[in-house]
């Protein structure tokens, strides 16, 4: 693991932000398996290091935009189970009124500007909204999480030249999960990726998505860098995703193998390593871990069952929000 | 009144709103000392600075996706496209992210930004700078589509469009660029979906967006002069569209033509002819035509290009024989 902080309460937040993270995937994962979730979801599960170890190094006032992978973008940057649970199943409280579902899901008010179902779809987005927060001299910074399937697109290198020459506060995320979809990353990208984001002048940054403290620690230093106008930065995390593309991706042997995910969950776990690492140091005990992951699992249980007990919305609903006011 | 071109109509609109609210920002190819190929935007980068008046990479979906976050977060970016054409480039910023973002959210994120692009053939310029796309933006639900058909309309729905919540798309025809009309020195805004009857009469309806009203009206002034008294309208934005006028007008006069430079297949024509069809039915005398460019890619030959295009002369030969009866069935 990275350099210890003495910042207790930090540490005890990120592990327990990784630990929603699972709970919320494997609450999700089990509403599909019931076939009590309309449509498919993707799961976080195994990528928590990344998203939590960015956004606790940001504020509500910076930004993100996420990926059709996002609901653990959602809950580090702040989504409250509940809302949540209610988008997954279309319900008139979700965070989108049921309008987003799981490729959509953000809590607008925490600085999330949206999952995106088109892959790299949101590069524009968050390139923009730092050019937003230059223009109007705003010290927020925007990270645009993608995964390293996206880096195909062409709209990744179109954005970061412009980010680079308008030195743009924006950390492009590569959550780099050794898939692109069904097929292996190396299959389809060439070169180093760090390498394209180097072409442009970005500074670019490789960092093991699975180390929740190195993860944060280095967002911490850039987006102090971004807000005293360095940025752009790149980071490329290593990471992994447990499930498959989607939750309907269960035989998936034809292009990664048994004992590969294996090794990653045994080995390389995020929220294994971290708890491990808050006892040997003695921020916490086994108890008191045992008793968070208790309540974060309670606080699940109680926000699904509200969701399938909860309103969708009136028929009404259906044409309201295509224009705004 | 004093005239100006619809050029500087477009300018001074985006200077006022530019000096009215910060947040307004220009970017897009050229767009800062070259004012644009068409030199519309020239000045703009004098008063405003590089810093709202942006000249951007050639890279559509780049600066588009570039303009719908920063919307999305407080900026009211109006967008250059430098010819329609390019719309197919940005296609996915356009439409799967700008317009959807504000349902997708249930309402709590909004995209206020305007894309200023043009339209029109008849420029020499071949198959991919003449068309007219607004069709298929009008397809897409999320998306205002405007339609100029003069100085006056260009300042006043830019203006419009500027403050709007919404992304809106603005089509100008770049052959009427130099073309002047009277403009008012004090500020007005022009409504979306208010469409403006040009010319009443009382024997056949004729709609007609952006260029194709000149065409509608040298038309009507050719048909008066033979007794026939044809109604022009101009619906200025095609989404939202003023239905209702079109639909009292042909009941008016119960015939009607359908005038717009989109290909003809599915297209602005084939939309509001069977709008007219549905609502206005049992007060029609003749079919609702339509006339729109031909479905063919646009050529480059003038002795080609000039035929996809309708034409006043065309405008003519239809109505007289709708208003001859000669037009039972549809052509």
């Amino acid at each position: 693991m990275a350099k210890a902080k003495t910042n207790t309460e930090d540490y005890l937040r990120m592990y327990r932000q990784m630990m929603r993270i699972r709970t919320f995937e494997d609450n999700a994962n089990q509403l599909y398996l019931s076939a009590k979730m309309p449509g498919l979801t993707h799961m976080y599960s195994g990528e928590e290091a990344v998203a939590v170890g960015i956004c606790e190094a940001l504020t509500d006032d910076d930004r993100i935009t996420s990926t059709h992978r996002g609901h653990g973008h959602c809950v580090a940057k702040g989504a409250n189970f509940k809302e949540m649970f209610c988008e997954l199943l279309g319900k008139e409280e979700g965070y989108c009124r049921g309008k987003g579902g799981s490729m959509h899901i953000a809590d607008q008010s925490h600085g999330n500007l949206g999952a995106n179902a088109i892959v790299g779809g949101s590069m524009g987005i968050a390139t923009g909204s730092a050019l937003r927060a230059k223009l109007l001299g705003k010290d927020d910074v925007t990270v645009c999480f993608f995964g390293d399937g996206a880096t195909a697109q062409g709209l990744l290198y179109e954005v970061m030249n412009m980010a680079a020459l308008w030195n743009l506060p924006v950390i492009y995320a590569c959550e780099n999960n050794g898939y692109s979809e069904y097929t292996k990353t190396e299959e389809i990208a060439a070169g180093s990726i760090t390498a394209r984001a180097e072409a442009f002048g970005i500074e670019a940054f490789k960092v093991d998505g699975q180390d929740v403290l190195a993860v944060n620690e280095l967002t911490q230093k850039l987006v102090a860098r971004c807000r005293k106008g360095e940025g752009p930065f790149f980071i490329e995390l290593e990471t992994y995703r447990y499930h498959g593309h989607h939750v309907g991706d269960i035989n998936r042997e034809y292009y990664r193998s048994k004992d590969e995910e294996k090794d990653w969950k045994e080995n390389r776990d995020p929220i294994i390593r971290f708890r491990s690492y808050l006892v040997a140091e003695g921020i916490a005990t086994e108890d008191e871990i045992e008793a968070m992951n208790a309540e974060i699992e309670k606080d699940a249980t109680e926000a699904v069952a509200y969701a399938e007990a909860a309103k969708y919305p009136d028929v009404s609903e259906v044409d309201m929000h295509v224009y705004a006011d | 009144m004093r005239e100006i071109t619809l050029s500087q109509a477009v300018n001074e609109a985006i200077a006022e709103e530019m000096r009215r609210d910060p947040t307004v920002f220009l970017l897009g190819e050229d767009v800062a000392e070259a004012g644009t190929p068409f030199k519309v935007l020239s000045g703009l980068v004098e008063e405003f600075g590089t810093e709202r008046v942006i000249d951007t990479p050639i890279a559509e979906p780049g600066f588009m996706g570039i303009a719908v976050g920063a919307a999305m977060t407080g900026s009211r970016p109006i967008v250059d496209l430098m010819f329609g054409d390019f719309i197919f480039l940005i296609m996915d910023q356009l439409c799967n992210q700008a317009a959807k973002t504000h349902y997708m959210s249930g309402g709590k994120l909004n995209v206020p930004l305007v894309l200023r692009t043009n339209m029109g053939a008849t420029r020499r310029s071949a198959a991919q700078h003449s068309q007219s796309l607004h069709a298929l933006v009008s397809h897409i639900p999320g998306l205002k589509v405007a339609m100029p058909s003069s100085a006056y309309e260009a300042k006043g729905l830019m203006k419009t469009a500027i403050r709007d919540n919404n992304p809106v798309v603005i089509f100008e025809d770049k052959l009427m660029y130099q073309d002047k009309a009277p403009v008012p020195e004090e500020e007005y805004l022009i409504p979306f979906g208010e469409a403006n009857v040009k010319r009443e009469g009382s024997d056949i309806t004729l709609i007609a967006t952006s260029s194709m009203v000149q065409v509608a009206e040298k038309a009507a002034a050719i048909l008066s002069n033979e007794g026939i008294e044809a109604e022009v309208i101009d619906p200025r934005t095609i989404v939202p569209l003023d239905e209702a006028t079109l639909i009292k007008s042909v009941k008016k006069t119960s015939r009607a033509i359908v005038i717009d430079e989109g290909h003809q297949s599915y297209g602005v024509t084939s939309e509001i002819a069977s709008r007219l069809n549905e609502k206005a039915f049992y007060h029609l005398d003749t079919p609702v035509v339509r006339m729109g460019a031909m479905d063919v890619p646009i050529p480059f030959s003038p002795a080609l290009e000039d035929i996809t295009v309708p034409t006043p002369d065309r405008v003519v030969e239809m109505a007289r024989k709708l208003c001859s009866g000669e037009m039972i069935h549809a052509a």
